[in-house]
């Protein structure tokens, strides 16, 4: 490559939770205990194990973000984070920039640990503050009230150069007019970035099988777009219009790590359930860990390392896990990119970006094919039909 | 050899559920046919289907002994005749066979749609008819009003019908007796060596036997290693069995005149049997065969597809073994954009058609999609050919179509009187013309002429919900007439979708056309882009409906770059696109086809 390489991104997961939250279905689980010590030296040889598999490499790499999530990664001992962070960039040449950022629960106990945490080297949080409605925040089965999470985002303010926290909406009774009091309430408190999820029912959480008992009610479609509508209305005029499908920034503050995904660049994962994407002598590989902690820190304590999977992509899956990352970004996808992964034949029917574009669903101009608002609003189908 | 004299052969004729089955176990019982332990309830309709809707499929028969009161045992053969509408030529044949019939009533009931027209049947076929009241123990029973409706509505004698009851076995002796007595015996050439005539009334495959066929025996005998010729096909078997039905199969050395039993000759296929045809001596051929021949022609069709397209081959095995024991069931392979591959089938009419749908689900666990029945056109083409259409989608040019002639028939409904208005209207919503009505007590019975294409749609459940169950019907098909016929097509982004094209009276296309449009609106998911269903008569559209784009479908988080999960998401949607037909650019559910032709009947 002629000019800077790509980045390379870190992403450490954290499985643990003081409780479920009922909506969550990500790779979280309540301990009694957990061996802090033991944990730090686990990810601390899982890391030199990714870093010893990319050795030969070509071309340097330079580590461009660390991602603390979880889970819930603000329960690690400042020490654990500090010490990942310090073997990270003892293996990796670092970009003076780099964006290091922890996931926390906007609780009073986390808050406390703030200052630890900026001390081992975490510039950006962002906080699960989910909503400021008291209701809304017992029904998300929440530790804190709103009042909390609000002093918690002005702490990481006081604290961190950069924060971001979220918002779930679409929530069943929830009204458009409520749902623009509250983002509107919410603004006082950002500072350049904001994520907004659709509350989503996922199999195997609590809320799944509320729902498919009846005890609750989603919006329908139509409402759950105009929910979408009016959350772009409020942030475009705020000055953070969407730059993915759920993620809002003032121009500059977009998570560079999130970007890594979106933009199909390498990541390492490391911790239970990671997942990374890791170029390895011209073939991009998938790799992820073994999901239960305890089987995790087994395998490491044996292996040095937790992997459960580590296998090369295709030409085809690749230009489509290109595709289907890039279409979230407003940006959109460069088809030079689709190619690099998978070569001519993996690019999209032109028939079919056009029958799009007529739609109104994509633009493409300068080779480089983007969703518009409408079209990321139906994501899913415009990905499914332009891969088949 | 029973003397000719001291043969009696009767067919029952009955409504459904008043009491035929029953009344034959008893007959069979009564005369030591089968031992108790054989005694299955109901011997004589030997399929699943058959004993669960009370109905005959195939004709089946049984020889009985019966020593009767004056002291001499006589053989008396029941052959029990398929029992609707849609076998009318099929119970003709059995009626042929034949001398006299017992027409079983119930005594509460009265006389019902289908009794009368397999009684005029047997009137057809100079048999002497002994009127039955059954289930004369039931508290509702009322022999004398029953008595007067038979004497009104079929016009024969009932003064003396024997009032019994199959259940307790009551008045089962009087109904021998009145067989023996009132019903004659067989005629038969009285020429010394008389040419071999029989009439061939069913036949069926048997897994051990082969195909098996039924005879009546006219005249001659018949025993093995004869060679016997069919003559409407000309082929010619060499017979290697013979018997009777007890109801077991029991071998005999030859068939004599008058008797009825079956034979084997190493036949290929129940198709190579026509009911209804002569069979005589190859060596001495008769050059008068019995009459009343006609080849079975299927008037009702429809399409049938596997909802799995792998299950084609399963279909297709499974269509070929119900054939072989159905010479009026045809099929042939048939191509579908909608459906996919599958076979477009030929039927008797719509009983015919349920009772094949159900024995391939029951029988063979095939799921299957059946698109709207369709009867045979006739078309007259400018340049003056003729053809017959069996399928919508087949329908000619309409600029090359001269005239088109449909099938009507002549319908028999009863109905009691509070339901008539509503039955009047539907007959008359149905384009029907009125032939006679007449009341019989508090029933009525109208006598219609309707063009089968609007029986075949939902008539008979409409019937039926209109009158609370309480119509019979009946039907024979009367002739052919031309009508202002117009085929629907129903398009899908302005493609036409070949399964769900009709033939319609021009008078009924809007109406049709809107309800499909608005089924389908209903049913077809909404799609990336706007979707246009529109119904049309050649290039004029009668109806259209629009299913609007999908609003919101995105998944809002991608967690912790997990690609793959979402990549595995996405080939799971690909797979089940294989059940999914494309039309113009939009993915139409296989199954939307599916219930908006299962809804037809709504």
């Amino acid at each position: 490559m002629p000019d800077r390489p790509a980045p390379l991104g870190l992403y450490v997961h954290w499985p643990f939770c003081l409780s479920k939250c009922p909506y969550c279905d990500f790779n979280s689980h309540v301990r009694d205990r957990v061996d802090h010590a033991a944990w730090r030296n686990a990810l601390l040889s899982e890391l030199d194990h990714a870093a010893a598999q990319m050795q030969g490499d070509t071309g340097p790499r330079r580590l461009a973000s660390i991602f603390f999530g979880g889970g819930t990664p603000s329960l690690m001992d400042p020490e654990t984070v500090g010490a990942v962070i310090d073997r990270a960039r003892a293996l990796w040449p670092a970009e003076p920039d780099i964006e290091i950022t922890l996931e926390a629960n906007p609780t009073s106990a986390e808050t406390g640990k703030f200052a630890g945490f900026a001390a081992a080297g975490v510039n950006r949080v962002s906080l699960g503050v989910q909503s400021l409605r008291p209701g809304a925040l017992a029904f998300l089965g929440r530790q804190h009230d709103a009042g909390q999470a609000l002093d918690a985002v002005r702490m990481a303010a006081r604290t961190f150069p950069r924060h971001s926290f979220d918002l779930i909406y679409a929530r069943p009774e929830q009204s458009l007019e409520d749902w623009r009091a509250e983002l509107t309430e919410a603004l006082d408190h950002v500072n350049g970035h904001l994520s907004i999820y659709q509350l989503t029912i996922e199999p195997g959480t609590a809320f799944h099988t509320d729902h498919r008992l009846g005890r609750f009610k989603t919006p329908d479609e139509e409402k759950a777009a105009a929910f979408f509508d009016v959350t772009q209305e409020i942030l475009e005029a705020a000055g953070m219009p969407g730059y993915e499908v759920s993620n809002h920034a003032a121009p500059g503050q977009e998570s560079r790590h999130n970007l890594i995904y979106w933009r199909y660049r390498d990541y390492v994962g490391i911790g239970p359930g990671a997942h990374g994407r890791v170029t390895i002598e011209g073939t991009k590989r998938a790799q992820r860990r073994f999901r239960l902690p305890e089987k995790w820190l087994d395998q490491v304590t044996q292996a040095g390392h937790g992997t459960e999977e580590d296998s090369p992509l295709g030409p085809q899956d690749r230009a489509a896990e290109c595709l289907m990352m890039g279409l979230r970004l407003t940006e959109g996808v460069p088809l030079q990119r689709l190619e690099e992964e998978g070569g001519q034949s993996a690019l999209p029917d032109p028939d079919r970006i056009e029958r799009l574009v007529e739609e109104g669903y994509v633009s493409f101009a300068d080779g480089t094919i983007a969703c518009t608002t409408e079209g990321r609003l139906r994501l899913n189908s415009v990905i499914d039909f332009l891969l088949s | 050899m029973t003397d000719i004299a001291r043969i009696r052969n009767f067919a029952i004729i009955a409504h459904i559920d008043h009491g035929k089955s029953t009344l034959a176990d008893r007959l069979i019982q009564l005369c030591g046919g089968l031992t108790n332990r054989e005694m299955k309830q109901q011997v004589l309709d030997s399929m699943d289907i058959e004993r669960e809707r009370g109905i005959t499929i195939k004709a089946q028969t049984v020889r009985l002994k019966y020593t009767a009161k004056d002291g001499l045992e006589y053989t008396i053969n029941l052959i029990d005749t398929p029992g609707h509408v849609d076998f009318s030529y099929e119970v003709s044949r059995s009626l042929a066979a034949c001398e006299g019939s017992l027409l079983v009533v119930d005594a509460s009931q009265g006389v019902e749609a289908q009794t009368l027209a397999n009684v005029y049947l047997a009137i057809e076929n100079n048999h002497e008819i002994i009127p039955v009241l059954n289930k004369i123990d039931l508290p509702a029973a009322e022999p004398e009003r029953v008595k007067t409706q038979i004497e009104d509505v079929i016009g024969i004698d009932a003064s003396d019908a024997l009032e019994i009851s199959a259940k307790t076995g009551m008045g089962m002796e009087a109904v021998l007796e009145a067989i023996v007595t009132k019903l004659p015996p067989p005629k038969t050439s009285e020429e010394p060596d008389p040419k071999v005539r029989a009439l061939l009334v069913d036949s069926w495959y048997d897994a051990y036997l082969g195909v098996v066929a039924l005879v009546r025996v006219r005249d001659g005998v018949i025993k093995k290693g004869q060679k016997l010729r069919m003559i409407s096909t000309g082929a010619v078997h060499e017979v290697d069995r013979v018997g009777v039905l007890t109801p077991k199969g029991l071998v005999v050395d030859q068939l004599n005149p008058g008797e009825v039993g079956f034979i084997t000759a190493n036949i290929k296929a129940v198709a190579d049997c026509k009911v209804g045809d002569t069979l005589t001596e190859d060596r001495r051929p008769t050059d008068e065969p019995l009459p009343g021949f006609q080849p079975s022609v299927p008037v009702v069709f429809c399409g049938l597809f596997p909802v799995d397209s792998s299950e084609f081959e399963t279909l297709r095995e499974a269509l070929g073994r119900l054939a072989l024991n159905d010479s009026s069931f045809h099929f042939e392979m048939e191509t579908s954009a909608a459906l996919g591959f599958g076979f477009r089938c030929g039927f008797l009419g719509l009983l015919h058609l349920e009772i094949i749908q159900e024995r391939l689900s029951r029988e063979f666990d095939l799921d299957l999609i059946s698109t709207a029945p369709s009867v045979v056109y006739r078309i007259q083409l400018n340049n003056g050919n003729t053809i017959e259409l069996h399928n919508p989608a087949d329908y000619p040019d309409p600029t090359h179509i001269e005239s088109i002639e449909e099938p009507w028939i002549k319908a028999t409904i009863m109905v009691p009187d509070e339901f008539l208005g509503p039955v009047l209207t539907l007959c008359t919503e149905r384009r029907g013309e009125q032939i006679e009505l007449t009341y019989v007590g508090s029933r009525a019975m109208a006598v219609y002429r309707l063009p089968l294409n609007e029986v075949v749609f939902d008539f008979y459940d409409r019937l039926k919900s209109i009158s609370r169950g309480y119509a019979s019907f009946d039907y024979e098909i009367d002739s052919y007439k031309e009508g202002d016929l117009v085929k629907v097509s129903i398009l899908i982004n302005g493609d036409p979708v070949d399964a769900l094209a009709m033939i319609v009276h021009r008078s009924q296309a809007d109406f049709r056309g809107r309800a499909i449009c608005g089924r389908l609106k209903d049913l077809i998911p909404r799609q990336l882009f706007k979707v246009a269903l529109q119904a049309a008569i050649g290039g004029k559209v009668i109806a259209r409906e629009t299913i609007g784009a999908l609003r919101k479908d995105v998944t809002a988080k991608c967690y912790g770059g997990d690609v793959s999960r979402k990549r595995k998401l996405l080939e799971k949607q690909k797979e089940g696109k294989k059940r999914m037909r494309q039309f113009g650019k939009v993915d139409i559910p296989q199954s939307a086809f599916l219930e908006a032709l299962k809804m037809g009947d709504n």
